[in-house]
């Protein structure tokens, strides 16, 4: 994985996975150290992502790594008019790693292409997404014990949201059984599902929440956005059957829990905050250790 | 006798390629493909023929021009049935078919509007994840185009 650029979920076979979790594992024991220290991080926000940036900032930081880049916003372009490919190659020059963010989907792949140094995609588009993907797969497996067998509800906007996608991806390595809840406007698209046929991997789709939850080892939540919907009407008429309220949660199992790639906006009520089921937050901190787990063995300075 | 069949040869080439069964839409995609437009050779080409198999069908006859599979196998997803004829002296002296490759550059639009090939100076490359009903993956943005999305360039 030395040397190696970070950008689609598929770069890394099942054993990788396992390995980065692994490490990840050891950071939690121990999320402070020094090993980044002659090393310098560049940080590339062509778009916004301040929760995305700050768990990158915080990885590199906790190992003594120092930190380069912009965030590009609407108002203040440093960088526009420059091409994607003159900037990468100009940044290479003064870092150690890249890690971009970029709205274009496949400028990642492309940056990695052109750069010096490797490439760690923090989110092309709605294309992927991968150290989001490799954080909720620790924090699935922290919570469950294993990746082996899982029974994974995913709820919400299947149809366009890149987690999702990915997510998918890598449960089907660990032979997980699907359930998707959506709307019929954002259901699976179907690539997704011949490629759980061709697994021989077992998946079902429902219209809503309640009915098997009791079933779930994770319960998936995802944001189902007004603009993703021609008819406004239609948006109003099921957004509520798309919420996670705490009275759903009583027939769960007891070891299920909850994750959510955040930000959230309605779609789990706060009353399930207090659940002990309630895993999102310790997800988003599990971010940092998957992260410096990444960076370091794309840097070799763990093997 | 032998006026016959000079006659039947006025059309014909003495040494060359025939591309046979083109889909009509398509034949602009395979000269574009091949750039034929760019090269001396004498081309002939017809079009909007009938074709037994399926619709109108297109031809292209060019002169003294033989081409290597790679070059060839780039024509595959605009016609998939194309029938090749390496002529000799003006005999047939080998039939062959195009086959889709499992990778190749450039040919076809990502059908992505958001992926970089549609927004930046960058090449088109593509995994061919199916080859009966062609669907191609995008090496960069990693969205589909099949059969019925695909635009030629
Ligand atoms: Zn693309």
């Amino acid at each position: 994985m030395q040397n190696r650029s970070l950008i689609s979920i598929n770069d890394y076979s099942k054993e990788e996975i396992l390995h980065v979790l692994d490490l990840a594992g050891e950071f939690e024991q121990n999320p402070s150290r020094d090993i980044l220290k002659d090393k310098v991080i560049a940080t590339l926000f062509f778009e916004p992502s301040t929760r995305t940036r700050l768990s990158f900032e915080s990885a590199v930081n906790r190992l003594g790594g120092k930190i380069i880049g912009f965030t590009d916003s609407a108002s203040s372009s440093s960088i526009k008019g420059e091409s994607l490919k003159d900037t990468i190659k100009t940044v290479s020059n003064y870092s150690d790693l890249i890690v971009m963010r970029h709205p274009i989907e496949g400028s990642a792949r492309y940056a990695s292409e052109v750069a010096m140094v490797p490439v760690i995609n923090a989110g092309d588009g709605a294309n992927q997404h991968p150290t989001q993907t490799l954080l909720d797969l620790y924090s699935i497996r922290k919570t469950q014990e294993s990746l082996d067998n899982l029974n994974l509800f995913i709820v919400g906007d299947l149809k366009y949201g890149r987690t999702v996608h990915s997510l998918i991806m890598a449960m089907a390595h660990f032979n997980a059984t699907f359930w998707f809840i959506s709307p019929k406007d954002l259901r699976i698209p179907l690539e997704y599902k011949l490629f759980l046929d061709q697994r021989g991997l077992k998946y079902y789709e429902q219209r809503d929440i309640s009915d098997v939850v009791s079933e779930a080892d994770i319960i998936y939540m995802t944001r189902v956005q007004k603009e993703r919907f021609s008819d406004p009407i239609e948006y109003e008429r099921i957004k509520n059957a798309y919420v996670l309220k705490s009275n759903m949660l009583q027939d769960t199992r007891k070891t299920m829990k909850i994750l959510h790639p955040l930000p959230r906006v309605s779609e789990i009520s706060t009353d399930v905050d207090d659940s002990e089921k309630a895993y999102y937050f310790i997800q988003a901190l599990n971010g940092v250790y998957t992260r410096q787990a990444i960076i370091s063995l794309i840097l070799g300075l763990k093997n | 006798m032998e006026k016959n069949i000079k006659q039947l040869l006025v059309s014909a080439i003495k040494n060359g390629t025939v591309i046979d069964h083109i889909p009509a839409n398509n034949l602009f995609s395979v000269i574009n493909i091949l750039g034929l437009y760019n090269i001396d050779n004498q081309i002939t080409f017809g079009t909007n023929l009938e074709s037994k198999k399926h619709g109108r069908k297109a031809i292209v006859k060019i002169s003294d021009k033989f081409f290597v599979d790679d070059e060839i196998n780039r024509i595959a997803l605009a016609a998939p049935e194309a029938k090749l004829n390496i002529i000799r002296n003006y005999q047939v002296d080998e039939k062959r078919k195009v086959t889709v490759p499992d990778e190749f550059s450039g040919i076809v639009k990502c059908v992505n509007p958001k992926c970089i090939t549609n927004n930046d100076e960058v090449k088109q490359k593509f995994r061919v994840i199916s080859k009966k009903e062609v669907s191609l993956k995008c090496h960069y943005c990693e969205k589909i185009t099949d059969q019925e999305h695909m635009v030629f360039i």
